[in-house]
């Protein structure tokens, strides 16, 4: 991996291993049966939801292996996998259809 | 104490029993999900091998993280070269939903031994939550150890596999020619993700702003952007939502009024 060196790479895996872990263990782990403070539980909804469309979006419309250039070929591909996961709520569906038309469009292009 | 399960049978050999019979419960029922788990765990070995990590970098991911979506995101964080700590702040964002399973598993498990309770902590995976629950509501009068056990059955089920393929992913990466669009598996996989988390208006509204924020601020530092839009995109979720609860209180009183 380049611009990284190895104990970097293994910093990253190490704290972000720990971090994880203390999320996981916070509640469970203090063992008081407080709830979550309502106005935490409504930020916390949304992370997930929030955090992965802004890391998917600028791949999505410029692709750095095109050099950033608009691709039909992703763009349909992107589309498919979002409609096929609405459709059927499930994220193997939605995998399974989006890496077929990238396939499809791969083969065709 | 809600939630709380009925007295723990007195003698040990029969609570083990029980337990036992948890255990193997919740073996059985972890089987389908690993239609999902292990093409993603594959997939995940495949990426991860292709933006250069080795083998043992690999797979210290996916034993010491073990959670998908910000496993994906370090690794397509770092390619970017974006600085160590965008990296963390981004991928444990992700996984702050975690805090959330780990609260909300609180009322059920609680008075365990905080040994297990450690180990459930380390296994805790979308699917493993989603399956606690789901039993535990529908069987309320499990007792404690039948919830352990349940949840240590289905864990490794869950957990060794994600192990394994990220191996196999990561082994055969290295046979797929150069020229495949692989760069899109990444992309295509959040989207597949989230799509489905979309249940609501104010999910929808979240994911909308955190995509159009994104978009313009792409020029900044990699990764910068990605935080800014997470945190704008879950202020947005939770107004909304903060929002559509006060119409709903607003309106009750609007007709207790009229009646």
């Amino acid at each position: 991996m380049s611009g990284y060196s190895d104990a970097a790479i293994w910093f990253v895996i190490l704290a972000l291993g720990v971090g994880t872990f203390l999320l996981r263990w916070s509640f469970l782990g203090a063992a008081g049966r407080r709830p979550v403070p309502e106005w935490a539980g409504r930020w916390l909804r949304y992370t997930a939801v929030a955090v992965l469309p802004a890391l998917v979006a600028p791949l999505v419309i410029w692709p750095p292996a095109t050099g950033g250039t608009p691709d039909p070929m992703r763009l349909a591909a992107a589309a498919a996998t979002v409609a096929a996961g609405l459709l059927t709520r499930s994220t193997l569906w939605a995998i399974i259809v989006g890496g077929v038309v990238l396939t499809a469009g791969f083969w065709l292009g | 104490m809600a939630g709380s399960g009925p007295a723990e049978p007195g003698p040990a050999p029969a609570r083990d029993a029980a337990m036992w019979r948890a255990a193997r419960m919740g073996f059985l029922h972890a089987f389908p999900f690993l239609l999902v788990l292990a093409p993603f765990a594959i997939l995940f070995g495949v990426v991860a091998t292709a933006a250069g990590l080795d083998i043992l970098q690999v797979m210290g991911f996916s034993v010491l993280v073990l959670a998908g979506a910000s496993q994906f995101s370090a690794v397509q964080l770092m390619s970017e070269h974006a600085p160590v700590i965008v990296v963390l702040l981004s991928s444990l964002a992700i996984n702050l939903r975690m805090a959330m399973y780990s609260a909300s598993l609180t009322p059920w498990l609680g008075r365990a031994p905080a040994w297990q309770r450690a180990v459930i902590a380390f296994v805790l995976i979308d699917q493993s939550y989603g399956m606690a629950v789901q039993r535990f509501e529908r069987e309320p009068r499990m007792t404690m150890a039948e919830r352990v056990g349940y949840l240590f059955g289905l864990s490794p089920v869950l957990c060794l596999p994600w192990v394994l393929f990220t191996w196999v992913g990561a082994t055969a990466g290295k046979m797929i020619p150069a020229e495949w669009p692989l760069d899109f598996a990444v992309p295509i996989t959040f989207l597949a993700l989230i799509a489905p988390m979309l249940r609501t208006v104010a999910h929808v509204v979240a994911a909308a702003v955190s995509v159009v924020v994104a978009l313009v601020l792409s020029g900044m530092p990699s990764g910068t952007g990605v935080l800014v839009a997470g945190a704008l995109g879950m202020a947005a979720g939770a107004w909304f939502e903060g929002r559509q609860a006060r119409r709903a209180a607003a309106r009750q009183l609007d007709e207790g009024r009229a009646e």
